[in-house]
């Protein structure tokens, strides 16, 4: 045995020696899981520094705005250069559909990925336990630390830390808060005390729901709050690839005796890291557990085990129950619920760019009057009364004409100067339209209105009424 | 039971069931507790500050400390509405501003006929209907009420011409005719009203129209019998009747007699006149305010015929 094994394996024994600390997650204690380098864990902080956008995009500005600002009071969403108002709202429900379909798809494949690299609520449990780790040290010291006595010295340290929490809790707030109004004056107003009460309570609410769910709950967040982790739970099947203990290698485990592993026991030498490195406390080694958010960190803990008794790696390891098993797994394109899902999200998504691509800046709504339904004028004529909502979705104001056509004979009164239409807003116009009584075929006739841009006629639109008449 | 405890180290009842499922006699949980004192604290301090306990003393109830009245939270709610409108209705109210004014300035008159729309419910909509859609008579003998959404105004239909119809009310007299002329010359005249509604004459009863000493109708109604605005005479001519049953047609004969015999608002001299009042809504009637007339006035004024 070289001098680099036999170092390895003492390291084994190091091992055993903290595998008394690792318990199974039941809910009564705090889990303080270690931290180990790896593929896994470098793949987990990529995926959640994709969250500096959530605290970052506000700052970025477009056209002497913010580039992307849901402006509830004003009702307007500004996406970069597009500007939604509520009647646009309906491509939500498909981005909306989009993201529930893709995140079933994922599931299926590959488990639960949102949940372990992508979820805030795991990504700050994360920060939080890392800067725990940075302040009070490895979790064998922390456990020490929870147990001692009050001193002056715990005292400054948790002080530290649950400063810091807040800290980070507030500035979650004040980000969430930034995405809905002007980011620059938000931070002015909070500063100095001039906020409006929606900023406070929803930055109070923030802090409070960040500190409690990423310091105190921790993963009993994920185990008894979380629907979503239930939701995507029963999406799993049999085929789903997602971070397994291979128990034909593994089984039966044992301890290595003297460094060597004991004839006819399996490659697992029940060095408990698996649970140690777990955010959520639970054994990997018991197949899927409902507390396993896929975070895949055992599988780096594993592996750097595996090193060190020179095995291969892949003990845990993406792998389906089928797989495992022994039973052929159909290739991705074959599983009818990949094919499923993949045409509802490709349908969703043909429904946004459809949505995007035809977004027109002008839009007309038309009321016809009730009461009266019509009116006989003093030549004979029938007028009908008409209530036009205009809607201008650009940020300037417009002149806009009015035309009614399909209709044969029949005159538009009331729009013969183009109306001015104010950015961003509904204004209602009233016009009237008059057919001759001999022109009157029916006693109800559709008509058409349609409206244009006068400076822009690419902008346009056009809405389907009724004209009325006695029979 | 408790002597063959099972599990004596353990907080239980004693009661056991199928062997190890037991009663244990935990304290309730520590959240839970705070949730129950939360509540019944919370309670004290409602009772204290809201009205919340009937009969307490002889006005009925205990107001509580923060003096809350759901009528007081109506109140200032209308105030809040009444603040956001003081602009518009401030500068409606200005004597200086005409409803010409008003009806040229795009987002005073949406205003305007969005608030009208209340009075005129309230003070028009009885006779006039809805929207202005009129009344029609049941019969040749009732009068029914005038259509507001036409383009036929007895008295003229710009703004200013509604408005002081609206302000002083209008009572335009016809004599009744039945005391003065035959039958056949009565329905002579009938026929030639309702030939000129549609754009013709009867020989005879043209003549009886210009003839001073039979109908002179033209003393009123004009030569063209066109009717004049100032007296509120109908114009005869076009398609749009005052005195008119539903329905229309046929109708219409009978309906001319009945005007012609009996006159309009001549009820001192013919019982069977045609009564067709239009009452004051100025400081003469209703009293309404300069300003709520002039709103009305915009309002009809946009139903579909204003000019």
């Amino acid at each position: 045995m070289s001098e680099a094994t036999s170092s390895q394996r003492k390291e084994v024994d190091a091992l055993y020696a903290e595998s008394q600390e690792w318990k199974i997650n039941t809910g009564e204690e705090t889990i303080h899981a270690k931290r180990m380098p790896g593929a896994f864990r470098r793949l987990k902080w990529i995926a959640a520094s994709s969250w500096l956008l959530f605290f970052f995009g506000p700052y970025l500005r477009w056209n002497g705005r913010q580039a992307v600002l849901f402006d509830i009071p004003g009702r307007q969403y500004h996406i970069f250069e597009i500007t939604i108002l509520p009647q646009d709202v309906w491509m939500l429900s498909l981005v909306l559909l989009f993201f529930a379909i893709m995140l079933a798809v994922v599931t299926t494949l590959f488990g639960r990925v949102y949940c372990g690299f992508f979820c805030f609520q795991t990504i700050w449990v994360d920060i939080f336990t890392w800067l725990e780790e940075k302040l009070e040290g490895s979790p064998a010291k922390r456990k020490k630390l929870d147990k001692a006595s009050w001193n002056v010295d715990k005292i400054v340290v948790k002080l530290k830390k649950h400063l810091l929490w807040i800290l980070v809790s507030m500035f979650t707030g004040v980000s969430f808060v930034a995405w809905f109004t002007d980011v620059y004056q938000l931070w002015i107003d909070y500063f100095t005390l001039t906020a409006s009460s929606t900023e406070w309570s929803v930055l109070a609410l923030f802090t409070v729901g960040t500190y409690i769910m990423a310091g105190v709950l921790r993963e009993q967040t994920c185990f008894w709050l979380c629907p979503y982790a239930r939701i995507q739970a029963v999406m799993l099947d049999r085929e789903s690839m997602i971070p397994t203990y291979d128990y034909n290698r593994g089984e039966p485990r044992g301890r290595l005796k003297k460094g060597e592993t004991v004839e006819g026991n399996g490659d697992c030498i029940d060095c408990n890291q698996c649970v140690a490195v777990c955010p959520t406390g639970v054994d990997i080694r018991h197949g899927l557990d409902e507390g396993c958010i896929t975070c895949a960190l055992c599988i780096d803990a594993c592996n750097s085990v595996m090193d060190k008794i020179d095995k291969p790696h892949g003990l845990i390891r993406y792998e389906s129950v089928d797989a495992l098993e022994g039973k052929p797994v159909l290739p991705l394109m074959k599983r009818p619920r990949v094919l499923v899902y993949l045409v509802i999200m490709t349908l969703s998504f043909v429904g946004i760019i459809y949505g995007l691509l035809n977004i027109t800046g002008l839009e007309i709504k038309v009321l016809h009057e009730r009461q009266p339904l019509f009116v006989q004028l003093s030549n004979g004529s029938i007028q009908n009364k008409y209530e036009l909502k205009i809607l201008n979705k650009t940020n300037e104001q417009m002149t806009v004409r009015v035309t009614a056509e399909g209709l044969e004979g029949v005159e538009l009164v009331g729009a013969e100067e183009p109306f001015v239409s104010p950015p961003g807003k509904v204004a209602p116009y009233t016009v009237y339209l008059r057919l001759p009584r001999r022109a009157m075929k029916e006693s109800s006739m559709p008509v058409y209105f349609k409206l244009e841009g006068v400076e822009k006629p690419e902008l346009n639109s056009k809405y389907e009424s009724m004209f009325l008449g006695p029979r | 039971m408790s002597e063959n405890n099972p599990f004596p180290n353990e907080n239980n009842t004693g009661h056991f069931w199928d062997d190890t499922l037991r009663e244990l006699s935990n304290d309730p949980p520590g959240w839970w507790t705070i949730g129950l004192h939360a509540s019944w604290i919370w309670c004290l301090v409602y009772f204290f500050l809201y009205p919340s306990i009937p009969s307490l003393d002889l006005e009925g109830y205990s107001k509580g400390s923060l003096g809350w009245t759901a009528v007081s939270e109506y109140k200032a709610d209308l105030a809040a509405i009444d603040e956001v409108r003081q602009k518009w209705e401030d500068k409606i109210n200005d004597p200086k501003t005409s409803a010409a004014m008003i009806l040229a300035d795009d987002d005073l008159k949406n205003y305007t006929v969005r608030s009208a729309k209340v009075l005129f419910g309230d003070y028009c909509a009885a006779c006039h209907g809805s929207g202005g859609s009129g009344n029609g008579a049941m019969s040749a003998a009732q009068s029914g009420y005038p259509v507001l959404a036409d383009d036929d105004w007895l008295y003229g239909g710009t703004v200013e011409q509604i408005e002081t119809t609206i302000y002083n009310g209008r009572k335009g007299i016809m004599p009744n005719y039945g005391a003065r002329l035959s039958e056949t010359e009565i329905a002579d005249l009938a026929k030639h009203v309702v030939a000129l509604s549609e754009g013709g004459e009867h020989a005879v009863g043209k003549e009886l129209f210009i003839n001073p000493t039979k109908g002179g109708c033209f003393a009123c109604h004009g030569m063209d019998a066109k009717g004049m605005a100032a007296l509120g005479s109908a114009n005869l001519t076009d398609a749009v009747w005052r005195f008119e049953v539903s329905g229309g047609g046929d109708h219409r004969h009978a309906s001319a007699l009945h005007t012609i015999a009996h006159g309009v608002n001549s009820e001192l001299i013919d019982p069977a006149s045609r009564n067709a009042v239009m009452p004051a809504f100025g400081p003469l009637g209703k009293d309404l305010s300069a300003g709520s007339v002039k709103k009305l006035a915009v309002y009809v004024h946009q139903l579909g015929g204003g000019q």
